[in-house]
């Protein structure tokens, strides 16, 4: 298929762009096949507009006279509008932008037509391997083995081809738990936590059905965590009542007469539909201009955006809880055990572990637990919250992790190595990008696609020192404790650097975040400054006394 | 002094409940003092103390006797909430009685800052007082001019009581004139000035509500609005906001009073800002403290109930009355009176917002002050009725000033870089209206003040807080930064969303509920390292120079360069966290493992501080040792520094003489 075909009208002047906060700026609309540009006319202010058109969420379009206009809305929730002279233009403009905004085909998507216009130092696609990972692991524990049998995606076609399992487990035995295991996602290690030797493992629900079935392999593999005589906890994301359920279509939950060491914990963290309503909700509250105080607070409680933050953060504390405070292991499972639980296992490692707290450390903690570990971003993030189109896939899970991740960054604001602007980055990504990373719902997708022949990685390109001082936190000093944050309502907030980032303007706050730039830096410049002076100091010094000893 | 009737001044084996963690309860022993209520930790290591002044008791509550003891649960007006179990019933009988009769001092005298003692001499008290001059304000605004004067027609407080004996109104208005005026005015509180624009000459005028009622007129009045547009000769209109709904207006005429009719007075625009009366904003701060007090709510609990108080709504009217002002002041060139219905809440409230809006000199620590001695303490905000001081009607209290503090940190969330002072300079504040351990907010008036000889028998907060002003600095202020500059724009009217719950103030010693680690703080390090680094900067850059010049040795360098270097090792914030879980699973502590109250031991055995953040207040850090007991307990994870400096609660160490049983 030619892009040419669905741009009837590639180009029309006089367009005029309206932003919130922004004057409105005339200039010549181009649309070419993966961006909207606007530029504007006038030499004075080169304004520019170029947008993804896989960053619009919908479209809607109006005419008053032969006067259209267009507003599109995006997936970063961005609201823009355009005046476009002409009815048939427009019309066509219209049409163009909704089917370039939604095609079907993944290798249609911009990322295999985007050619960097930056220098790769390091590959991306090869920064965080899996091998790294255990290579690490296996500096401290020998407990642990990697295992290859998911070579061809032949085991679990949502697991990567190599996963991390207990040593005493072998590949004969994980082929039977994965025909246990919902989807054949069999436990694996997600975490281990230094400082006591406990470990986080996730998987999917067990297929137990009506009848109660069981695998004494499964039972093996996650006792095989356990130290002699000590116990463990399986969170289950689930309320009992939904896992009580789920035995009725062949799923279920661990028996205590079966794994007689672990107790169960059910939290309830919601899913799919719930979530999107939930967000389309909340991003509908923010938008409206026109209700007064109270409509306000009983819209952002009604949309419960907030509530599902605070229960996702509270399994995610209860599971480091049970690892650091109880010295327990932990396995942690909804029911496919690609949301809810990689949520949990991700938010209670920032918790635990310093690490995953560094730039690096969280590229590596994205790509570990939840581009590895299977969650399906094609399918959750094909639209946000103005699309029309209601998919049964679509949910901000990946949102929700972000939001609690700057819920603790807020909390803890010097204990991170990256700064809001870094999450807000990763949100955008994961919903248009030039970049292949966030493509596919699976490393086999992945594959498939040869995304790492075709295709550039996010990480390309966020690395490079340039890029990645846009996203330090000028606060940041290493802290190497466990953080536990407090899941009070009183604590959490509306995330505005992204729910009301373009609704209102953060001409005050963007101040006050250079001032305090200005502030720090300042003070490390007079370091360096005094720290030479006193070295000259010291040399001349020195040099006087070897001139006076002589 | 002595503690009236024979009622106990200790009792043993008490227990403090944590707020949040019913499970945590420390044992120790709770004094009764003359001012004091006092709660010892046994825990030896610790001893953690809990003071709380019997001025900043709003309530006490006694509960059904469990069998675990008799519960008693007291309120205090800075939001600090003290649930203690005491073993016998009788004991905790003979405390509620006694604190019942100490939180509700009947005489003035019996207020603490008439016991106070900070140990400053005569000369050093007056200097205190002097701080804050209200003539040298009125100067800076640019007055007396050719449009204002000072006028002393109410010099013996003859004309109103509850204004101050000096007062500012325009050069036309006459003797007769504003007593004319005083008559047709709720409690003679006539039209005088707040604030002065002197770039454009427009101003900000303050009264009560004309006594009109249905038709009833007064020229004197009249030709006083009529000075006051004059006074402005740039605007051929002024405006009267009546900051009542309009309801409220027209009922308040059936008795005799109520609003300016536009056709009795020439050009003026009238306008109505609904902001509600004092019954309603204590009835909905009283709903906001039940949410804040819920145990584990939801997040729709706390949502639901934070919007069923209303209390933003309020803060919000508030606010768009002070833009509104500010705007005409400022864009349209105009004047502006203000009114309720005595004109001392609201009124306030609205005059001093607006003047914060308008001129950056109130958004400095100093400013502040004076904004507050000028709008609030000299116009007669009744302090004593509204904060409860002494034993009173409960229907005259309210919280009108704390809104008015609450405005002030909605805007610096807004503006960070607006204001001179932070936070924690707000919450110092309001907790010093209530501790009546400064003179400065005594009584209902200044009449009543002087009669009482306030500044010769007590002390000036403003000193106090004067003296201590390096903890209440913002670092993002810079005098020269744009934001500090001009008027300060909000957004306005539609941004709802701008208005955020408090959790600072009203939630202020859940400790744990709030960041673990301060941006301020850390801010004010780096800071006080960079200015000593650019001391340090020059030294060495001489030592430099004559080392190069001379090329002679000089070994004071060597030294010194030891010493610096000591210095420069500290990081600029060595911030460690101490913070534990929360109940993040009830089930969690029924679970069998190795050691059952592993959870609890360890939560407090991970106590971290801040040691370079510490406050420079002697008094402040005084009591942090002897307070820490407060933040400890009423949080699950003390981290001193982390958030705010334990309140200076008012008590000197002297003072406080346990009382034997």
């Amino acid at each position: 298929m030619e892009f040419a075909e669905l741009i009837k009208t590639p180009r029309v002047d006089n367009v005029v762009l309206h932003r919130p906060f922004y004057p409105a700026v005339e200039g010549t609309l181009c649309l070419t096949g993966h961006h909207l540009i606007l530029s504007s006319r006038r030499q004075d202010d080169a304004e520019e507009l170029w947008l993804l058109h896989s960053n619009i969420d919908s479209i809607e379009k109006r005419f008053v006279g032969s006067l259209g206009t267009i507003i599109i809305k995006c997936k970063d929730l961005r609201i823009i509008q355009l005046d476009i002279p002409g009815m048939e233009e427009c019309l066509n403009i219209a049409s163009s932008i909704e089917a370039l905004s939604t095609l079907d085909s993944v290798t249609l998507m911009y990322p295999f037509f985007y050619r960097p216009m930056f220098e790769v130092v390091e590959d991306g696609w090869r920064s965080f391997l899996p091998e790294q990972e255990f290579e690490l692991l296996s500096s401290i524990t020998d407990e642990w083995r990697i295992s290859c049998i998911n070579k061809e995606f032949s085991v679990c076609p949502s697991y990567p081809p190599v996963v991390i399992v207990p040593k005493s487990i072998d590949d004969e035995a994980l082929r039977k738990v994965a025909m246990f295991r919902h989807s054949s996602r069999f436990p694996v290690l997600s975490y281990y936590h230094k400082k006591n030797g406990m470990v986080m493992m996730r998987s999917s629900q067990p297929l137990t059905g009506t009848n109660g079935r069981r695998c004494k392999e499964d039972e093996k593999l996650i006792n095989a965590t356990l130290r002699a005589g000590k116990r463990g906890y399986i969170i289950d994301t689930r309320s009992l009542n939904v896992a009580q359920q789920a035995r009725a279509k062949g799923g279920g939950f661990e028996q205590e007469a079966h794994y007689p060491q672990w107790r169960r914990i059910h939290k309830s963290i919601e899913r799919f539909n719930i979530l999107q309503e939930s967000l389309i909700k909340l991003v509908e509250a923010c938008n409206d201009q026109s209700h007064n105080m109270d409509r306000w607070l009983s819209k952002l409680e009604a949309s419960n955006w907030l509530t599902h933050v605070k229960e996702i953060l509270t399994a995610a504390c209860l599971a480091a809880q049970c690892i650091d405070r109880e010295g327990a292991s932990v396995l942690v499972h909804g029911t496919e055990g690609t949301d809810s639980t990689l949520q949990v296992t991700s938010l209670a490692q920032i918790i635990l572990d310093p690490r995953c707290r560094t730039i690096r450390g969280f590229e590596s903690l994205v790509v570990r637990e939840w581009l590895q570990a299977g969650h399906p971003f094609q399918q959750r993030c094909a639209q946000s919250a103005y699309s029309n189109s209601k998919q049964k896939w679509e949910a901000p899970v990946f949102l929700l992790f972000l939001d609690c991740v700057w819920q603790i960054l807020r909390q803890f604001p010097c204990s991170f190595e990256f700064s809001e602007h870094f999450l807000i980055m990763l949100f955008e990504h994961a919903y248009a990008s030039q970049f292949g990373t966030f493509l596919g719902n699976n490393e086999n997708e992945r594959s498939k696609l040869k995304l790492q022949q075709k295709t550039m990685s996010l990480w390309s390109w966020v690395n490079r020192p340039q890029e990645l001082s846009k996203y330090k936190n000028p606060l940041f000093e290493a802290n190497s404790l466990v953080i536990w944050p407090s899941v009070a309502p009183q604590s959490l907030q509306l995330w505005e650097g992204v729910f009301l980032r373009w609704n209102r303007s953060s001409k005050f706050l963007d101040e006050a975040y250079e001032e305090m730039v200005t502030l720090i830096e300042y003070n490390k410049q007079l370091k360096a400054k005094v720290n030479a002076l006193r070295r000259k100091l010291a040399e001349l010094e020195t040099d006087d006394q070897m001139q006076e000893n002589a | 002094m002595k503690v009236a009737g024979n009622t106990k001044g200790r009792v043993e084996n008490v227990r403090l409940l944590d707020r949040v963690s019913s499970r945590k309860a420390a044992l120790g022993t709770l004094y009764l003092t003359a001012t004091h209520v006092i709660f010892v930790e046994n825990a030896s290591e610790t001893r953690k103390e809990t003071w709380v002044l019997h001025s900043q008791i709003s309530s006490i509550e006694k509960q059904a006797t469990t069998a675990t003891g008799c519960p008693l649960l007291i309120r205090c007006k800075n939001f600090q909430v003290i649930h203690l179990i005491i073993p016998q019933e009788r004991d905790c009988h003979d405390v509620y009685i006694s604190l019942i009769r100490l939180a509700r001092p009947v005489k003035y005298e019996e207020l603490y800052c008439f016991s106070f003692n900070p140990k400053l001499d005569k000369e050093e008290r007056e200097r205190g007082w002097k701080l804050v001059d209200l003539n040298e304000e009125y100067n800076r605004m640019g007055i007396p001019n050719n449009y204002w004067q000072i006028s002393d027609v109410n010099r013996d407080y003859g004309v109103c009581d509850s204004y101050p004996t000096e007062v500012y109104v325009p050069k036309s208005a006459t003797a007769h004139i504003i007593v004319g005026s005083s008559k047709f005015r709720s409690r003679r509180r006539f039209p005088a000035l707040s604030y002065y624009c002197k770039d454009n000459n427009t101003s900000i005028c303050r009264s009560s509500q004309p006594l009109s009622g249905f038709s009833a007129r007064c020229l004197e009045d009249e030709q006083m609005l009529q000075a006051i547009r004059k006074a402005n000769p740039g605007s051929d209109f002024l405006y009267v906001v009546d900051t009542r709904p309009k309801l409220n207006a027209m009922a308040n005429r059936a008795a005799g009073k109520g609003y300016e009719n536009e056709d009795n007075y020439s050009n003026i625009k009238f306008q109505f800002i609904g902001i509600e009366n004092i019954h309603v904003m204590r009835n909905s701060l009283q709903k906001m403290l039940e949410v804040c007090e819920l145990k584990s709510p939801s997040m729709s609990d706390f949502l639901w109930g934070l919007e069923n108080s209303g209390w933003l709504k309020h803060i919000k009217a508030i606010m768009d009355a002070g833009i509104f002002i500010a705007k005409a002041v400022a864009e349209e060139g105009v004047s502006v009176l203000v009114h309720c219905s005595d004109g001392w809440d609201r009124t306030a409230q609205v005059c001093s917002v607006a003047s914060l809006l308008l001129d950056p000199y109130y958004r400095t620590m100093k400013g502040f002050m004076v904004l507050i001695e000028k709008d609030w303490v000299s116009f007669g905000h009744k302090f004593n009725h509204r904060y409860g001081n002494l034993d009173g009607d409960p229907k005259e209290i309210s919280p009108v000033i704390d809104q008015f503090i609450e405005c002030v940190w909605q805007l610096m969330e807004q503006f960070p870089c607006a204001f001179e002072f932070n936070e924690r300079f707000l919450i110092h504040v309001q907790h010093h209206i209530y501790s009546c351990q400064f003179g400065n907010f005594l009584c209902n008036s200044q009449k009543e003040r002087r009669e009482l000889k306030i500044q010769e028998r007590t002390y000036s907060l403003w000193a106090h807080l004067w003296k201590n002003r390096a903890d209440y600095l913002n670092p993002l202020y810079r005098s020269d930064h744009s934001q500090t500059q001009a008027t300060l724009h909000p957004q306005i009217a539609s941004c709802n969303f701008l208005y955020k719950f408090w959790s600072g103030m009203y939630n202020r010693f859940e400790k744990g509920m709030h960041p673990r680690q301060s941006v301020t703080d850390y801010l004010m390090a780096v800071k006080e390292e960079t200015q000593q680094l650019e001391e340090e900067l020059e030294v060495l850059g001489e030592r430099l120079a004559s080392l190069q010049k001379v090329q002679s040795n000089d070994n004071k360098v060597k030294s010194k360069q030891q010493d610096q270097n000591k210095e420069l090792g500290r990081s600029t914030s060595n911030i460690s966290l101490a913070n534990t879980p929360q109940e993040y699973n009830s089930n969690l502590k029924s679970f069998p493992s190795r050691s059952p109250s592993q959870g609890d031991e360890e939560d407090s055995a991970l106590i971290l501080t801040q040691d370079n953040l510490k406050s420079s207040d002697p008094d402040l850090s005084a009591n942090s040792d002897q307070e820490s007991g407060v933040e400890d307990l009423s949080c699950r994870s003390p981290s001193n520094g982390g958030c705010l400096p334990s309140e200076d609660s008012g008590k000197d160490s002297d003072e406080a003489v346990f009382l034997a049983v």
